[in-house]
């Protein structure tokens, strides 16, 4: 078989936020004067992972402008959650980002948690830091899956959805659903691990590593993936720092910036991991992050395997944690809690709290202000995929069109997170 | 540094700007007048590496604290943890105006992250200097709350809608924005 030969990227400029002054940093406008033709490129399209409308101005085969849309899944989650008691907003959270729900779950519960001030046995905060990672590796093989099928690779898609299967698996083993699972509650989570649990989890963790090295013998060093992947949608450290890029987008670029390393929270800083970084930026180290991070989080669950304490995975504070179902039918007490929590909810303290984790996207932060009642009076989530899709634009001009869907699949961004 | 150097070392770099400061619950706050943020923010990206800006968050007071009489909660520092210790009856402080724009800040790089908030209180039709001269990535999380919150973000390059339609009414987060019985959008178009 002979292969054709690409023709090399044009040369043109790198672009340049900073040098451009007046400019808005996450558009580009296309030079005036030329030939160009404007194409409406989505809102629905296979490979935007969403809907997420882009408008290109295309000078032949190569884009000179680009402005990103984003709004079309908007359903006004933060305005849902401040007409919702904070037990009832648990199951909003793992609905906006579908693909790493528990991340949601895990920060607005631990931004309640922060602000309530209620102690998490430390079981259960290990059962919540294996379900994060095992929620990681979902995620990573999402992205792996789907931006491997914009490229024409279907297989690699069938492979990664095999294994996504198995954590889902696992997933409904201990939470009863295969998604949006409502698993982590204010302090603690729902219910112990099932028995059969840990065999099942270690035939999984004992399978992934080969499924892995079977995805990188397939892509990392295909000359296709890497030609269509290596020096594609550059961003340089400091500019990714600027532009608020975090998690694998960041890391991609040599940054170490991790929040369960900078800023441990769960049980982080007691389980050994590496930080994963690449230093060229482009959508090959991207791609290679969130690879090599599925071994991590598999080194991870291990740990929280080998090492998890025993003990409550609740907190027994009848305040703010509903009560175990069987006491109902014999205490009139747990019966009066349970009532008092379900009808009017708890009421947290006034104040206002920031909580960034680490989701597979980069930092999750919930933003809550609370006035003393028992609904927030404002929640606001910093999306790791908002804020990466801003630097579409910087990304994709000056190269061929093609290469612009590399450069959305590589950012890894869930639109169902962006338009909250 | 605590949150008085730092309240101090802003203060000294740039005159009158910093009006109040607390510890906060989870990081730093320093309340700064709306006309010295955009030197405020330079100061603290370039001498205090905050080179990275989480998020930019509008909160609406209309009405904050009204529906919490008689609370009879908790007073802040309290062990929540053992039972029967309710607190005291307490009050909300009242908000200095009706919106309040806080922006989260860390460092990202060596080092701890060291984030710190800042937020400017703003009545309605008072408008904010943009920091997208700043932090590039201020540009889309100032749209959002210009969208949602209709805060005006004076110098912004782009301010227009991005999350609602751009012929949309109103602005959704509002407190003062009715929840149902407002039109349906595209009814015109079946």
């Amino acid at each position: 078989m002979s292969t054709v030969e690409r023709p090399p990227a044009p040369v043109l400029p790198l672009y340049e936020p900073a040098k451009i002054p007046g400019g808005a940093p996450s558009k580009v406008d296309p030079p005036p004067g030329a030939d160009l033709i404007t194409v409406n490129f989505g809102p629905n399209h296979p490979s935007t992972h969403g809907v997420l409308r882009l408008i290109v101005t295309l000078d032949g085969e190569v884009v000179v402008g680009l402005d990103a849309d984003i709004g079309y899944v908007h359903t006004g989650f933060e305005k849902n959650f401040e007409q919702k008691t904070y037990w009832k907003g648990i199951p909003y959270s793992p609905r906006m980002d579908y693909v790493a729900f528990f991340a949601n779950e895990l920060a607005y519960v631990g931004a309640v948690e922060k602000l309530i001030e209620i102690d998490v046995p430390p079981r259960a905060q290990w059962i919540r830091m294996l379900f994060a990672e095992l929620n990681r590796i979902h995620s990573h093989l999402i992205y792996l899956g789907t931006s491997a099928v914009e490229m024409g690779a279907l297989s690699v898609f069938f492979y990664c959805l095999r294994e996504r299967d198995s954590v889902l698996d696992l997933f409904e083993m201990a939470t009863g659903v295969r998604m949006h699972d409502r698993y982590p509650q204010f302090g603690g989570v729902a219910e112990d691990l099932p028995k059969g649990f840990y065999a099942e989890c270690r035939r999984f963790l004992a399978e992934m590593p080969k499924r892995i090295d079977e995805y990188l013998d397939l892509l990392a060093g295909n000359p296709v993936w890497k030609s269509r992947y290596q020096g594609i949608g550059t961003i340089d450290a400091e500019t990714a720092i600027a532009m608020g890029l975090s998690g694998p987008n960041l890391r991609g670029s040599g940054v170490p910036y991790d929040i369960r390393r900078a800023e441990p929270y769960l049980a982080y800083d007691r389980v050994q991991f590496d930080v994963i970084t690449r230093d060229k930026g482009d959508a090959y180290d991207r791609f290679m992050c969130r690879t090599l991070e599925m071994y991590e989080s598999v080194k991870i669950v291990e740990q929280c395997l080998d090492s998890m304490p025993s003990g409550p995975v609740m907190s027994d504070n009848r305040k703010y944690v509903l009560p175990p179902r069987h006491e109902l039918h014999t205490s009139m007490e747990s019966l009066i809690h349970h009532f008092k929590l379900v009808t009017e909810g708890f009421r947290a303290p006034p104040g206002q709290l920031y909580h960034p984790i680490e989701s597979p996207r980069g930092e999750f932060g919930c933003y809550l202000v609370s006035d003393g009642g028992t609904k927030p009076w404002r929640i606001h989530f910093r999306a790791p995929s908002f804020v990466s899709l801003q630097s579409t634009a910087m990304m994709s001009v000056n190269r061929y069109v093609g290469d612009m869907i590399v450069v959305v699949g590589s950012l890894d961004g869930v639109m169902g997170e962006a338009d909250r | 540094m605590t949150t008085d150097e730092l309240a101090a070392a802003v203060t000294k770099a740039v005159p009158e700007s910093v009006t109040a400061h607390e510890d906060g619950l989870d990081m730093p706050t320093l309340t700064v007048a709306a006309a010295k943020l955009v030197e405020v923010a330079t100061y603290l990206r370039d001498t205090h590496g905050k080179n990275f800006l989480s998020a930019v968050s509008a909160v609406d007071h209309l009405g904050y604290g009204d529906d919490v009489a008689g609370y009879f909660g908790t007073e802040r520092g309290r062990d929540v943890n053992s039972p029967g210790s309710w607190g005291t009856p307490m009050t909300v402080a009242a908000p200095a105006k009706r919106f309040a724009v806080r922006y989260h800040l860390a460092h990202v790089g060596d080092g701890p992250t060291d984030r710190v908030r800042l937020q400017v209180w703003l009545d309605d039709g008072e408008e904010v200097p943009t920091v997208v001269g700043v932090w590039p990535t201020a540009d889309w999380h100032e749209r959002e709350q210009y969208d949602l919150m209709g805060i005006v973000f004076t110098g912004h390059p782009n301010l227009k809608r991005l999350i609602m339609p751009t012929d949309w009414a109103g602005h959704p987060l509002r407190k003062d924005y009715p929840i149902g019985g407002e039109p349906v959008q595209f009814t015109d178009a079946i």
